[in-house]
Protein backbone atom coordinates (compact mmCIF):
# COMPACT_ATOMS: atom_id res chain seq x y z
CA UNK A 1 0.00 0.00 0.00
CA UNK A 2 1.24 3.19 -1.03
CA UNK A 3 1.58 5.80 1.85
CA UNK A 4 1.64 9.76 1.39
CA UNK A 5 3.87 11.21 4.18
CA UNK A 6 2.86 14.70 4.88
CA UNK A 7 4.99 17.13 6.72
CA UNK A 8 3.53 18.94 9.34
CA UNK A 9 3.65 22.43 8.35
CA UNK A 10 5.84 24.71 10.55
CA UNK A 11 5.74 22.85 13.68
CA UNK A 12 9.61 23.61 14.42
CA UNK A 13 11.00 23.09 11.19
CA UNK A 14 13.35 25.68 10.21
CA UNK A 15 15.29 26.59 7.58
CA UNK A 16 19.09 25.69 8.78
CA UNK A 17 20.74 28.92 7.58
CA UNK A 18 18.67 31.13 10.29
CA UNK A 19 19.91 28.84 12.80
CA UNK A 20 21.45 30.85 15.37
CA UNK A 21 24.99 29.49 16.82
CA UNK A 22 24.17 29.36 20.31
CA UNK A 23 28.15 31.18 21.40
CA UNK A 24 29.66 31.85 24.68
CA UNK A 25 28.11 34.95 25.99
CA UNK A 26 30.50 37.02 26.41
CA UNK A 27 30.75 41.26 26.47
CA UNK A 28 32.96 41.76 23.63
CA UNK A 29 30.00 43.20 21.22
CA UNK A 30 28.49 45.04 24.17
CA UNK A 31 32.50 46.65 24.68
CA UNK A 32 32.97 47.41 21.39
CA UNK A 33 29.80 49.55 20.98
CA UNK A 34 30.74 51.30 24.15
CA UNK A 35 34.38 51.59 22.90
CA UNK A 36 32.68 53.36 19.07
CA UNK A 37 30.72 56.00 21.50
CA UNK A 38 33.64 57.27 24.00
CA UNK A 39 35.98 57.08 21.51
CA UNK A 40 34.24 58.90 19.47
CA UNK A 41 33.74 61.73 21.80
CA UNK A 42 37.13 61.84 22.81
CA UNK A 43 38.61 61.90 18.82
CA UNK A 44 36.23 64.88 19.13
CA UNK A 45 38.20 66.68 21.13
CA UNK A 46 41.62 65.02 19.80
CA UNK A 47 41.08 65.97 16.14
CA UNK A 48 39.67 69.40 16.68
CA UNK A 49 42.56 70.30 18.69
CA UNK A 50 44.99 68.82 15.83
CA UNK A 51 43.27 70.64 13.55
CA UNK A 52 43.67 74.22 15.53
CA UNK A 53 46.78 74.18 16.34
CA UNK A 54 48.31 72.77 12.66
CA UNK A 55 46.17 75.16 10.65
CA UNK A 56 44.52 77.74 12.22
CA UNK A 57 47.31 78.93 14.88
CA UNK A 58 50.08 81.01 13.74
CA UNK A 59 50.74 80.90 10.16
CA UNK A 60 48.72 78.18 9.58
CA UNK A 61 49.41 75.61 6.94
CA UNK A 62 52.37 77.59 5.65
CA UNK A 63 54.15 76.59 8.67
CA UNK A 64 53.82 72.89 8.54
CA UNK A 65 56.94 71.15 7.72
CA UNK A 66 59.72 68.99 8.75
CA UNK A 67 61.07 71.58 11.73
CA UNK A 68 57.42 72.15 12.95
CA UNK A 69 56.57 68.23 13.26
CA UNK A 70 60.42 68.22 14.87
CA UNK A 71 59.33 70.89 16.93
CA UNK A 72 55.94 69.36 18.33
CA UNK A 73 57.16 65.52 18.85
CA UNK A 74 59.77 67.23 21.41
CA UNK A 75 56.83 67.54 23.75
CA UNK A 76 55.70 64.78 25.52
CA UNK A 77 51.92 66.37 25.65
CA UNK A 78 51.76 66.36 21.71
CA UNK A 79 53.73 63.17 21.82
CA UNK A 80 50.65 61.23 23.58
CA UNK A 81 48.02 63.51 22.02
CA UNK A 82 49.47 62.19 18.58
CA UNK A 83 49.64 59.01 19.96
CA UNK A 84 46.16 58.97 21.36
CA UNK A 85 44.67 60.55 18.37
CA UNK A 86 46.79 57.29 16.35
CA UNK A 87 45.55 54.62 18.63
CA UNK A 88 41.90 55.65 19.06
CA UNK A 89 41.70 56.47 15.26
CA UNK A 90 42.76 53.20 13.75
CA UNK A 91 40.55 50.94 16.90
CA UNK A 92 37.65 53.01 16.18
CA UNK A 93 38.11 52.64 12.17
CA UNK A 94 38.96 49.25 12.66
CA UNK A 95 35.70 48.51 14.70
CA UNK A 96 33.87 50.33 12.24
CA UNK A 97 35.29 48.30 8.89
CA UNK A 98 34.48 45.24 11.63
CA UNK A 99 30.61 45.28 11.95
CA UNK A 100 30.24 46.52 7.91
CA UNK A 101 32.06 43.28 7.68
CA UNK A 102 30.18 41.11 9.45
CA UNK A 103 26.81 43.00 8.50
CA UNK A 104 27.56 42.92 4.23
CA UNK A 105 29.48 39.38 4.04
CA UNK A 106 26.95 36.73 3.71
CA UNK A 107 29.45 33.74 4.17
CA UNK A 108 31.30 33.04 7.05
CA UNK A 109 34.43 32.20 4.99
CA UNK A 110 34.55 35.80 3.50
CA UNK A 111 33.65 37.23 6.69
CA UNK A 112 37.26 35.39 8.33
CA UNK A 113 39.23 36.51 5.34
CA UNK A 114 37.95 40.35 4.77
CA UNK A 115 38.57 40.62 8.74
CA UNK A 116 41.82 39.09 8.78
CA UNK A 117 43.36 41.48 6.09
CA UNK A 118 41.83 44.04 7.95
CA UNK A 119 43.29 43.20 11.25
CA UNK A 120 46.86 42.72 9.45
CA UNK A 121 46.20 46.63 7.92
CA UNK A 122 45.35 47.84 11.73
CA UNK A 123 48.45 45.75 13.23
CA UNK A 124 51.06 47.55 11.12
CA UNK A 125 49.91 51.03 10.81
CA UNK A 126 49.46 51.03 14.53
CA UNK A 127 52.81 49.67 15.39
CA UNK A 128 54.74 51.67 12.68
CA UNK A 129 52.96 55.15 13.41
CA UNK A 130 53.92 53.75 17.72
CA UNK A 131 57.41 53.48 16.51
CA UNK A 132 57.60 56.91 14.03
CA UNK A 133 56.30 59.10 17.00
CA UNK A 134 58.90 57.17 20.01
CA UNK A 135 61.67 56.77 17.86
CA UNK A 136 61.64 60.60 15.93
CA UNK A 137 64.72 61.70 15.79
CA UNK A 138 64.75 65.48 14.33
CA UNK A 139 68.88 65.63 13.95
CA UNK A 140 68.58 64.04 10.29
CA UNK A 141 72.24 64.80 8.60
CA UNK A 142 72.78 68.59 7.93
CA UNK A 143 70.07 69.67 9.88
CA UNK A 144 69.71 73.55 11.53
CA UNK A 145 67.77 73.04 14.13
CA UNK A 146 68.56 74.32 17.36
CA UNK A 147 68.43 71.02 19.36
CA UNK A 148 70.80 69.19 16.98
CA UNK A 149 73.82 71.95 17.96
CA UNK B 1 -47.57 35.30 13.81
CA UNK B 2 -45.60 38.54 13.36
CA UNK B 3 -44.69 40.94 15.12
CA UNK B 4 -43.15 44.36 13.76
CA UNK B 5 -40.26 45.90 16.31
CA UNK B 6 -40.74 49.19 16.72
CA UNK B 7 -37.77 51.21 15.48
CA UNK B 8 -35.77 52.31 18.23
CA UNK B 9 -36.10 55.93 19.51
CA UNK B 10 -32.10 56.64 18.46
CA UNK B 11 -33.00 56.54 14.84
CA UNK B 12 -32.06 59.14 12.57
CA UNK B 13 -33.47 59.43 9.49
CA UNK B 14 -31.50 60.34 6.48
CA UNK B 15 -32.91 62.66 3.64
CA UNK B 16 -32.93 60.46 0.12
CA UNK B 17 -29.19 60.84 -1.36
CA UNK B 18 -27.63 61.24 1.15
CA UNK B 19 -24.74 59.37 2.77
CA UNK B 20 -25.52 56.93 -0.25
CA UNK B 21 -22.53 54.74 -1.67
CA UNK B 22 -22.40 56.32 -5.03
CA UNK B 23 -20.87 59.52 -4.17
CA UNK B 24 -17.56 57.27 -3.39
CA UNK B 25 -14.55 57.81 -6.07
CA UNK B 26 -13.28 54.97 -8.73
CA UNK B 27 -10.46 54.86 -10.20
CA UNK B 28 -7.97 52.35 -12.07
CA UNK B 29 -5.02 50.61 -11.03
CA UNK B 30 -2.25 48.75 -11.69
CA UNK B 31 -1.49 46.36 -9.50
CA UNK B 32 2.06 45.12 -9.63
CA UNK B 33 2.73 41.62 -7.76
CA UNK B 34 5.65 39.79 -7.23
CA UNK B 35 4.51 35.80 -7.92
CA UNK B 36 6.36 33.00 -7.15
CA UNK B 37 5.64 29.42 -7.41
CA UNK B 38 7.93 26.93 -7.30
CA UNK B 39 5.87 24.28 -8.61
CA UNK B 40 5.61 26.58 -11.95
CA UNK B 41 9.16 28.20 -11.89
CA UNK B 42 12.08 28.36 -9.59
CA UNK B 43 12.02 32.02 -10.50
CA UNK B 44 10.13 35.10 -9.16
CA UNK B 45 8.36 37.38 -11.55
CA UNK B 46 6.26 40.87 -11.37
CA UNK B 47 2.60 40.19 -12.87
CA UNK B 48 0.14 43.56 -13.87
CA UNK B 49 -3.24 43.35 -12.88
CA UNK B 50 -5.42 46.40 -14.07
CA UNK B 51 -8.35 47.12 -11.36
CA UNK B 52 -11.56 49.68 -10.59
CA UNK B 53 -11.33 50.43 -7.26
CA UNK B 54 -12.96 53.04 -5.10
CA UNK B 55 -11.57 55.73 -2.90
CA UNK B 56 -12.56 53.59 0.25
CA UNK B 57 -10.51 50.17 -0.56
CA UNK B 58 -7.02 49.17 0.77
CA UNK B 59 -4.31 47.15 -0.93
CA UNK B 60 -5.96 44.30 0.79
CA UNK B 61 -9.37 44.56 -1.27
CA UNK B 62 -6.94 45.16 -4.51
CA UNK B 63 -6.03 41.80 -3.58
CA UNK B 64 -8.84 39.60 -3.08
CA UNK B 65 -10.29 41.34 -6.12
CA UNK B 66 -7.27 40.09 -7.86
CA UNK B 67 -7.62 36.25 -5.93
CA UNK B 68 -12.27 36.57 -6.39
CA UNK B 69 -12.19 37.61 -10.21
CA UNK B 70 -9.00 37.33 -12.17
CA UNK B 71 -6.07 34.70 -10.85
CA UNK B 72 -7.54 32.50 -8.32
CA UNK B 73 -3.71 31.35 -7.36
CA UNK B 74 -2.92 34.97 -6.16
CA UNK B 75 -1.66 33.42 -2.35
CA UNK B 76 -1.64 35.71 0.30
CA UNK B 77 -2.21 35.66 4.47
CA UNK B 78 -4.86 37.34 6.02
CA UNK B 79 -7.29 36.79 8.86
CA UNK B 80 -8.93 39.91 10.70
CA UNK B 81 -8.54 42.34 8.08
CA UNK B 82 -8.88 45.43 10.10
CA UNK B 83 -5.03 45.48 11.43
CA UNK B 84 -5.10 43.58 14.79
CA UNK B 85 -3.61 40.07 13.58
CA UNK B 86 -0.58 40.96 11.41
CA UNK B 87 -0.98 38.52 9.47
CA UNK B 88 -0.45 40.43 6.28
CA UNK B 89 2.43 42.16 6.38
CA UNK B 90 3.62 43.13 2.97
CA UNK B 91 6.52 45.23 0.69
CA UNK B 92 4.26 47.94 -0.48
CA UNK B 93 6.10 50.38 -3.31
CA UNK B 94 8.99 49.30 -1.54
CA UNK B 95 7.71 49.64 2.23
CA UNK B 96 6.96 46.95 4.36
CA UNK B 97 3.19 47.95 5.49
CA UNK B 98 -0.29 46.14 6.74
CA UNK B 99 -2.29 45.44 3.24
CA UNK B 100 -5.20 46.07 5.21
CA UNK B 101 -4.29 49.35 6.79
CA UNK B 102 -3.13 51.13 3.00
CA UNK B 103 -5.79 52.88 1.85
CA UNK B 104 -5.13 53.38 -2.17
CA UNK B 105 -6.25 56.86 -2.29
CA UNK B 106 -2.68 57.36 -0.25
CA UNK B 107 -0.58 55.98 -2.61
CA UNK B 108 0.16 57.21 -6.20
CA UNK B 109 -2.20 55.53 -8.41
CA UNK B 110 -0.69 56.67 -11.73
CA UNK B 111 2.08 54.28 -11.44
CA UNK B 112 2.13 50.77 -10.97
CA UNK B 113 1.54 49.60 -6.81
CA UNK B 114 3.87 47.22 -6.62
CA UNK B 115 3.53 44.39 -3.60
CA UNK B 116 5.72 41.69 -2.87
CA UNK B 117 6.66 39.50 0.11
CA UNK B 118 8.34 41.00 3.01
CA UNK B 119 12.28 40.71 2.81
CA UNK B 120 14.26 38.39 4.14
CA UNK B 121 12.38 35.28 5.22
CA UNK B 122 12.03 32.44 3.08
CA UNK B 123 9.21 32.98 0.23
CA UNK B 124 6.91 30.14 0.19
CA UNK B 125 4.41 31.18 -2.37
CA UNK B 126 3.43 34.89 -3.75
CA UNK B 127 3.07 36.57 -1.00
CA UNK B 128 3.71 34.08 1.40
CA UNK B 129 7.03 33.55 3.57
CA UNK B 130 8.27 31.08 5.83
CA UNK B 131 7.30 32.87 9.36
CA UNK B 132 9.43 30.40 11.64
CA UNK B 133 12.88 32.08 11.84
CA UNK B 134 10.82 35.19 13.09
CA UNK B 135 9.27 33.03 15.62
CA UNK B 136 12.64 31.36 16.47
CA UNK B 137 13.84 34.39 17.65
CA UNK B 138 10.64 35.78 19.50
CA UNK B 139 10.43 32.52 21.51
CA UNK B 140 14.34 32.92 22.37
CA UNK B 141 13.76 35.92 24.44
CA UNK B 142 11.13 34.36 26.40
CA UNK B 143 7.75 35.99 25.76
CA UNK B 144 5.86 35.41 29.18
CA UNK B 145 5.35 36.83 32.54
CA UNK B 146 8.23 34.51 34.83
CA UNK B 147 7.46 35.22 38.40
CA UNK B 148 9.05 33.30 41.34
CA UNK B 149 6.73 32.08 44.57
CA UNK B 150 3.34 31.18 45.20
CA UNK B 151 0.68 31.75 42.79
CA UNK B 152 -1.17 35.19 44.39
CA UNK B 153 -4.50 34.75 45.58
CA UNK B 154 -5.24 38.22 43.57
CA UNK B 155 -4.24 39.95 40.77
CA UNK B 156 -0.79 41.31 40.93
CA UNK B 157 -0.97 45.37 41.33
CA UNK B 158 0.72 47.57 39.89
CA UNK B 159 1.24 51.18 39.61
CA UNK B 160 -0.19 53.04 36.47
CA UNK B 161 3.53 54.52 36.15
CA UNK B 162 5.06 51.34 36.34
CA UNK B 163 3.21 50.22 33.81
CA UNK B 164 3.20 53.38 31.55
CA UNK B 165 7.07 52.04 31.67
CA UNK B 166 7.10 49.36 28.74
CA UNK B 167 2.97 50.96 27.45
CA UNK B 168 4.64 51.18 23.74
CA UNK B 169 6.43 47.73 23.74
CA UNK B 170 2.61 45.90 24.27
CA UNK B 171 0.94 47.72 20.91
CA UNK B 172 3.10 44.74 18.65
CA UNK B 173 0.94 42.25 16.89
CA UNK B 174 3.75 40.19 15.97
CA UNK B 175 3.13 41.29 12.01
CA UNK B 176 7.21 40.97 11.35
CA UNK B 177 7.01 44.70 9.18
CA UNK B 178 9.95 45.92 11.30
CA UNK B 179 12.42 42.53 10.91
CA UNK B 180 11.67 42.10 7.71
CA UNK B 181 12.25 46.19 7.12
CA UNK B 182 15.79 45.45 8.95
CA UNK B 183 19.03 45.84 6.40
CA UNK B 184 20.78 43.55 9.23
CA UNK B 185 18.01 40.94 9.07
CA UNK B 186 18.81 40.87 5.66
CA UNK B 187 22.14 39.87 5.80
CA UNK B 188 22.08 36.44 6.81
CA UNK B 189 18.86 36.42 9.13
CA UNK B 190 21.11 35.46 12.16
CA UNK B 191 20.13 38.96 13.91
CA UNK B 192 17.54 38.66 16.71
CA UNK B 193 15.41 41.41 14.96
CA UNK B 194 13.76 44.00 16.26
CA UNK B 195 10.16 42.03 16.66
CA UNK B 196 11.83 39.73 19.35
CA UNK B 197 13.95 43.13 20.74
CA UNK B 198 10.62 44.99 21.39
CA UNK B 199 8.38 41.75 23.00
CA UNK B 200 11.41 41.40 25.37
CA UNK B 201 11.47 44.76 26.18
CA UNK B 202 7.82 44.48 26.91
CA UNK B 203 8.72 42.16 30.15
CA UNK B 204 12.17 43.51 30.80
CA UNK B 205 10.61 46.66 31.90
CA UNK B 206 7.71 45.20 33.30
CA UNK B 207 7.92 45.70 37.56
CA UNK B 208 5.85 41.95 37.87
CA UNK B 209 8.32 40.16 35.85
CA UNK B 210 11.69 38.91 37.04
CA UNK B 211 13.23 37.30 34.53
CA UNK B 212 14.60 40.38 32.59
CA UNK B 213 18.05 39.72 33.61
CA UNK B 214 18.19 36.40 31.81
CA UNK B 215 16.39 38.10 29.00
CA UNK B 216 19.14 40.68 28.83
CA UNK B 217 21.89 37.73 28.69
CA UNK B 218 20.16 36.90 25.57
CA UNK B 219 20.14 39.66 24.26
CA UNK B 220 24.17 40.33 24.89
CA UNK B 221 24.69 37.85 22.81
CA UNK B 222 26.95 38.51 19.44
CA UNK B 223 23.30 38.30 17.39
CA UNK B 224 21.64 40.82 19.67
CA UNK B 225 21.18 44.20 20.27
CA UNK B 226 24.32 45.19 19.87
CA UNK B 227 24.27 44.23 15.76
CA UNK B 228 21.31 46.88 15.44
CA UNK B 229 22.64 50.17 13.40
CA UNK B 230 19.88 52.64 14.34
CA UNK B 231 18.65 53.11 10.66
CA UNK B 232 14.86 53.30 12.14
CA UNK B 233 13.72 51.64 9.49
CA UNK B 234 11.81 49.31 12.16
CA UNK B 235 10.30 52.58 13.46
CA UNK B 236 9.04 53.85 9.86
CA UNK B 237 7.51 50.27 9.25
CA UNK B 238 5.58 49.55 12.49
CA UNK B 239 2.43 49.62 11.82
CA UNK B 240 0.89 50.05 15.78
CA UNK B 241 3.67 53.19 15.84
CA UNK B 242 5.84 51.73 18.03
CA UNK B 243 9.19 53.32 18.69
CA UNK B 244 11.16 50.27 17.90
CA UNK B 245 14.30 51.92 17.46
CA UNK B 246 13.93 53.35 21.09
CA UNK B 247 13.53 50.49 22.89
CA UNK B 248 16.03 48.70 21.29
CA UNK B 249 18.37 51.43 22.73
CA UNK B 250 16.81 51.24 26.01
CA UNK B 251 17.53 47.49 26.21
CA UNK B 252 20.90 48.68 25.37
CA UNK B 253 21.16 50.71 27.99
CA UNK B 254 19.59 48.52 30.47
CA UNK B 255 22.37 45.91 29.82
CA UNK B 256 24.84 47.96 30.10
CA UNK B 257 24.25 49.71 33.17
CA UNK B 258 23.56 45.91 34.33
CA UNK B 259 27.07 45.26 33.44
CA UNK B 260 28.86 48.22 34.80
Amino acid sequence: MASTEFVAPRTGRIEPQYNRMRNRGGTFEMSAWLFMRLSGVILVVLIFGHLITNLLVGGGINDVDFGFVAGKWADPFWQFWDLAMLWLAMLHGTNGLRTIINDYAEKTRTRMWLKTVLYICTAVIIILGTLVIFTFDPCIPGSTLEVCN
Amino acid sequence: MSTELPEPASVVKLAPGVGGGGEIPKFDITLRVRRYDPEVSEEASWEDFKLTMYGTDRILDALHKVKWEHDGSLSFRRSCAHGVCGSDAMRINGRNRLACKTLLKDLDTSKPITVEAIKGLPVEKDLIVDMEPFFQSYREVMPFLVAKGHEPSKERYQSVEDRERFDDTTKCILCAACTSSCPVFWTDGQYFGPAAIVNAHRFIFDSRDEAGDMRLEILNDKEGVWRCRTTFNCSEACPRGIQVTKAIAEVKQAILARSL
